[in-house]
């Protein structure tokens, strides 16, 4: 078990080496950032210094390897445009984005699952058709075009919900949290509501396709032929074996969400870090590039062990496959 | 004798007429069409036939276990005098694994992997009474070693992927015995087994059985199998049952050209070396299956007549057959 662990922390250090590689070395092949940070008028004379002074007139690998001895220690260099570190720019950044995908999370998971498993049980019932077609719109419907909707129904025309910004926020030792105080909540609702949309309408229909396969298992049947009521059935019985594909697309869906984040981030001025990503990239921020997609791969690797972690619990021959 | 017995008493289940249909999009299937059956407390039934003959519909149509597109659609079943038929499902739910078990073909599949044997014991037991769990548990042990399960305690605390098929097989057997049912309704469980664990599993089963004068359904293609362990056997083929009497009668002297065919497909000492035989052509369609006898496209006797359905003919207390032209030699 803690084999497990720690072959998996393992990996993602050897994950995170590679990615920092092809990561400095693409952003070092798009362009040269000193032509985004001095002025057009500035002389070769100015543009080497400026070159001098952040190090970038070295080789390629020798900043690279500046860079990883400084990265080993905890610091992953200063933004160019800003000066400050920019592993505190991303961090100071991150807790608005990860609040907003657990909610939009938790959301699809509170909705989808249920709605799922109704449609999965009575598939030709007209309710089930109903959450079936709506499942389709949920996916196909682009996300800022649900959001501007979002926005008009819920702001404009009944002017119940705000449209921007994280609202007032609660100090949890070094993080800010939204979702701790009613106004944050409800500026939380609307961009959730956007992003949760789609990643609902994914696990309904896959909580759908998985009930009405285990649905149809002789192990179900026997349930039923022990005498068991419907609902110890649906609950213990059913329900337990729904959950583990569940686990594993919402699992997936949760690092896609918040590695981008951006275009819901966007549409309501939520201020995460996919909006600093974009607009490191344009600038070619190196510094921050590079620490937003380690730190991302870090997470990444660890939300996959936590799924891991949970298929064990779930799942008991999992379990087996570990321990050989 | 068991003839006399089964006429006098009361029967524990009688089947009438059942019909148990699939509607399709082309057309109803009848996969069960007018079965008759009756048990009696205790008695061991037989009931064997081709894949696709519809005994293992016969089987779940007494538990109401039938999923759409199936249904029954007439007939009657009782059980204990008390019509299963005209049940509410919250009364069948109290009778399933209380009164009437089952157990089923494959025991890789009949056991939820993600849930410990002792939770699915336990559950089995608590569905139909308020007994604390730790006297459940042990009750589940009892009958664990009941049908030959080493080290239960251990077993107990195994998911079902830890376990081997005989082991699992066993312990869906011991799930159906734990409220001492009055039917056991076993739909080929010892098909998917090895041979050895077979006769081992076909034995306990009997002496269980017997000892808890438990009434027990024994749904087969195997007629070899059968011949040792049922007291009646009834034949089925395309949704009717064809034949029925006692065991010895049946496989010593067949009236029905089809038990014959059965019969002399089952290997034996004497027909060592010998080219097994067939009975020819395939079981019909159940979708075209119009009037008249369904085996006659395959039956060697068969003529004209068999255009019509034959109706049951009686021998005795328990024989009966469905057939215009009945094997009269009993030569065997």
């Amino acid at each position: 078990m803690s084999a497990f662990v720690i072959n998996r922390l393992l990996q993602a250090f050897f994950v995170l080496l590679v990615m920092s590689v092809l990561v400095f070395v693409g952003i070092y092949l798009v362009g040269d950032p000193i032509s985004m940070l001095v002025s057009p008028e500035a002389t070769d004379l100015e543009r080497d210094a400026v070159r001098e002074s952040f190090g970038l007139d070295r080789p390629i690998f020798v900043q690279y390897i500046t860079f990883l001895g400084s990265a080993l220690q905890g610091d992953f260099g200063r933004s160019f445009l800003t000066g400050e570190p920019a592993l505190q720019l991303i961090l100071e950044r991150m807790p608005a984005t990860v609040e907003l995908v657990g909610f939009a999370m938790f959301f699809s998971v509170v909705i989808g699952v249920p709605l799922g498993i109704i449609a999965g049980l009575r598939p030709e019932a007209t309710f089930s058709k109903v959450i079936m077609t709506g499942s389709i719109f949920g996916f196909s419907l682009p996300t800022f075009w649900v959001g501007m909707v979002l926005i008009m129904l819920f702001a404009v025309q009944l002017g119940i919900l705000p449209t921007s910004g994280r609202g007032e926020t609660v100090q949890v030792g070094p993080i800010e949290l939204s979702i701790l105080t009613l106004d944050g909540l409800r500026h939380l609702i609307l961009p959730a509501l956007t992003l949760g949309l789609t990643k609902a309408s994914l696990i309904i229909r896959v909580t759908r396709a998985a009930t009405r396969e285990i649905q149809a298992m002789d192990y179900i049947k026997f349930a039923r032929a022990k005498g068991l009521s419907s609902s110890r059935i649906l609950r213990v019985h059913l329900l337990k074996n729904v959950l583990i594909p569940i686990i594993t697309v919402a699992g997936l869906e949760f690092g896609q969400a918040l590695a981008f984040a951006v275009v819901t981030e966007t549409v309501f001025s939520w201020p995460g870090m996919g909006k600093l990503l974009i607009d490191s990239i344009l600038t070619l921020d190196r510094p921050v590039v590079v620490a937003y997609v380690l730190i991302m791969v870090l997470f990444l690797v660890l939300l996959n062990l936590v799924i891991d972690l949970l298929y064990m619990v779930i799942d008991p021959s999992s379990r087996e496959k570990v321990r050989d | 004798m068991t003839a006399r017995q089964t006429t006098d008493t009361m029967p524990l289940l009688r089947v009438q007429n059942l019909q148990t249909h699939f509607l399709t999009r082309f057309g109803a299937v009848k996969a069960v069409d007018g079965v008759d059956l009756e048990l009696a407390p205790g008695e061991i039934l037989g009931l064997v036939g081709e894949s696709g003959s519809g005994k293992s519909i016969t089987g779940f149509s007494i538990l109401g276990l039938i999923d759409p597109p199936g249904r029954i659609v007439g007939g009657s079943i009782e059980f204990d005098g008390r019509d299963l038929l005209a049940m509410k499902e919250r009364e069948l739910r109290r009778l399933r694994g209380n009164d009437i078990a089952v157990v089923f073909q494959d025991p890789s599949m009949t056991l939820n992997p993600v849930l410990r044997v002792d939770t699915q014991m336990i559950e089995a037991i608590q569905a139909h009474e308020t007994v604390s769990s730790a006297a459940a548990r042990q009750r589940a042990r009892d009958v664990l070693v009941k049908v030959g399960i080493p080290s239960p305690d251990e077993r107990l605390r195994c998911y079902p992927f830890e376990l081997s098929g005989g082991m699992r097989q066993r312990i869906a057997i011991a799930i159906a015995l734990l409220n001492r049912p009055r039917l056991i309704i076993a739909d080929e469980p010892t098909t998917a087994l090895d041979v050895s664990i077979q006769g081992q599993i076909i034995h306990e089963v009997r002496e269980l059985c017997r000892e808890t004068g438990t009434a027990l359904i024994w749904v087969t293609h195997d007629l070899a199998v059968i011949a040792g362990l049922a007291d009646r056997i009834a034949v089925m083929y395309a949704g009717r049952i064809v034949e029925t009497g006692e065991t010895d009668e049946i496989i010593h002297h067949p009236m029905h050209p089809y038990t014959r065919g059965l019969i002399d497909s089952v290997p034996s000492g004497s027909t060592r070396g010998a080219r097994l035989h067939q009975i020819e052509g395939m079981t019909p369609s159940l979708l075209e299956l119009g009037e008249g006898c369904a085996f006659r496209d395959r039956c060697h006797r068969a003529t004209e007549q068999c255009r019509e359905t034959p109706g049951v003919t009686s021998l005795g207390n328990t024989r009966e057959f469905r057939c215009w032209h009945p094997e009269t030699g009993g030569d065997q």
